[in-house]
């Protein structure tokens, strides 16, 4: 595959992500038991990775917070992608009033630095998962707005719409079988890079304590009760931090491909 | 100043007021998001009925949607942002407080991403593909994957708990601002870094560069004095947007290093659920960014001539 030329380490991280993310449904698995004598124990014969301050695998906790961070990448970048996209392309497409209120709106949300926002919805919302993806989606669709209005404005003048529209299609059906398609190739480049500022941004959220409340685990978290320990145990430190830059890595490697491969001009990456 | 020039700069004010108008809108909804109740939120379940009563009025929670934003903006020109729920105290006193140090954090570290970002940009494009251009790009790919809240932990393991260079946290030892601006400026460097190399590397195929070479300028004047001058205006550009990073950075790089800025003051007082400081303190950060972002557009105008014409 083209796609894969020059990116095949990439590609192997990413599936591995996945494939940790998905392995716990078939095998015996045991991230919560606490095993006391092996207390802060570093990287050994007995386990992988050592054990943590409570006593339980890191491998096997990192194994869930891989899981953690692949949900959340998914749902959010499905929620912000989609609303994101509906927005931004029906607001071209309809223009007027409707327009300059979205467009208002976008400008509002992007003088917010975005994590910050973040941050203070997932602090009020309160903890757990499910109010990181709220979270992140509301600040992330305003992105996947942008980009696809900004096609739409540039395509909706195009011959094919216009024959739509004499030929009397109805308004849902040019936007989703018209214009949609022409424009998927940048939005597909920018939700790959999305992934991977989600990844850092459910992470951040759950080193703030935000996030993930324990006894489930994120690499966020993970970082934030190791740094209690960094001088007599840096494995619980380290050990997710690398699982984190590898990801990250790796989704902006195959994002640059994408572009590359879909010859898409321009886009952004990692300026959250 | 020319005609045109005012115009802008009127336009500018105009749109600083529409934009900090709206964020101001959207910080005063986000106590207003709170599924359910938020005096539930922040007493819980159990709170007694009078306590409950209590805490609605004083944040005046009791009163209609409009009431209550003609309030929030009424204190907000007198400088009141309300007091804590936690401490009593009030909330601007507590911003003042804070600030000064992350001020000096911010600016550390911008300034530390700019002496890294631009030898080692346009080292980068005088050789495209050399080695600098791979240490360059290389550092710039890292840069952007490493989060701060892990980079923050082991720089501290290496050079305050390993060598014993630097304080482990706080703001009062010498020398205690070193690890957090690395922390905090690292990612814009990488990005920044990125930028002024693509910029420069395009300004350098001009013609007018060919010219400059040709009329016999040495290398560095052609490089310095024709060629970054034109490259920077993007990369000024991108420092206004990336300002916000940086601000949204400082929340997870004060946290790590326990410095005492608005970010670790946001973060405690999330925690303690008291919503009157989170308010304050998300309201000056998003503020701030507007506030920069705007200068660094008025700047652009300035900086590039072609801009001041076309209005």
């Amino acid at each position: 595959m083209k796609l894969l030329a020059g990116a095949r380490f990439s590609a192997l991280i990413v599936a591995l992500w996945i494939v940790l993310a998905v392995l716990p449904a078939w095998m015996t698995f045991t991230p919560d038991v606490i095993d006391l004598p092996q207390l802060l124990s570093g990287p050994g014969s007995q386990a992988l990775l050592g054990y943590d301050d409570l006593g339980r695998s890191v491998a096997e906790r990192l194994v869930v917070g891989a899981r953690t961070s692949l949900l959340a990448a998914l749902g959010v970048v499905a929620v912000s992608t989609l609303v994101g996209t509906f927005i931004g392309a029906l607001s071209a497409y309809l223009g007027g009033r409707i327009d300059q209120i979205v467009v208002r709106v976008i400008d509002i949300f992007l003088a917010f630095p975005g994590i910050l926002l973040a941050i203070a919805l997932a602090g009020i919302l309160g903890p757990g998962i499910g109010n990181v993806v709220i979270a992140l989606s509301l600040v992330g669709w305003v992105g996947y707005a942008r980009l696809a209005r900004a096609q739409v404005l540039a395509l909706k003048h195009r011959e094919h719409i216009t024959a739509a529209i004499s030929l009397g299609s109805r308004d849902t059906y040019i936007v989703t079988r018209h214009l949609l398609p022409l424009i998927a190739a940048p939005l597909i480049v920018e939700a790959t890079f999305g992934i991977a500022a989600v990844v850092i941004g459910e992470a951040g959220l759950s080193f703030l304590g935000l996030g993930v409340q324990p006894p489930q685990a994120s690499w966020g978290s993970m970082i934030r009760d190791g740094a209690r320990y960094l001088l007599v145990a840096p494995h619980l430190v380290l050990a997710p931090g690398l699982a984190l830059m590898l990801v990250v890595l790796a989704v902006n490697r195959l994002g640059d491909r994408l572009r590359d491969v879909m010859d898409v001009r321009g886009g952004r990456r990692g300026d959250r | 100043m020319s005609r045109a020039l005012i115009a802008v700069l009127i336009q500018r004010v105009f749109s600083v007021f529409l934009v900090g108008f709206g964020v101001l809108v959207l910080v005063f909804a986000l106590l207003h998001l709170v599924p359910g109740d938020p005096v539930d939120a922040m007493l819980g379940e159990t709170a007694r009925p009078a306590d409950r009563e209590a805490l609605r009025e004083r944040l005046g929670l009791d009163q209609s949607l409009p009431v209550q934003f003609a309030r929030y903006l009424g204190g907000l020109v007198r400088g009141d942002l309300g007091r804590s729920l936690y401490s009593d105290r009030a909330v601007t006193e507590m911003l003042a407080e804070r600030l000064p140090a992350t001020l000096e954090l911010g600016l550390a570290a911008l300034l530390l991403a700019l002496s890294l970002a631009l030898p080692l940009g346009i080292l980068a494009a005088l050789h495209p593909d050399g080695t600098w251009d791979r240490t360059a790009m290389g550092f710039s790919l890292l840069g952007v994957a490493v989060p701060n809240f892990w980079l923050g932990p082991v720089l501290i393991l290496v050079f305050s708990l390993g060598l014993g260079w630097f304080p482990v946290s706080g703001r009062d030892a010498p020398g205690s601002l070193v690890l957090p601006a690395f922390t905090l400026g690292t990612a814009m460097a990488a990005i920044l870094a990125r930028m002024v190399r693509s910029s420069l590397l395009e300004v350098l195929g001009e013609d007018y560069i060919r010219t400059a070479r040709a009329k016999g300028l040495s290398p560095a004047t052609v490089v310095l004095r024709h060629g970054l001058r034109n490259a920077l205006l993007p990369v000024i550009t991108l420092v206004g947007l990336q300002l916000g990073a940086l601000l949204s950075g400082a929340v997870i790089t004060e946290t790590v290093f326990a410095w005492p800025g608005i970010g670790s003051l946001l973060v405690e007082h999330i925690q303690r659920r008291d919503y009157p400081v989170v308010q304050g303190c998300v309201l000056l950060i998003a503020m701030g960014y507007v506030v920069a972002n705007q200068i660094t557009d008025l700047f652009y105008t300035l900086a590039d001539p072609r801009l001041r014409e076309r209005t």
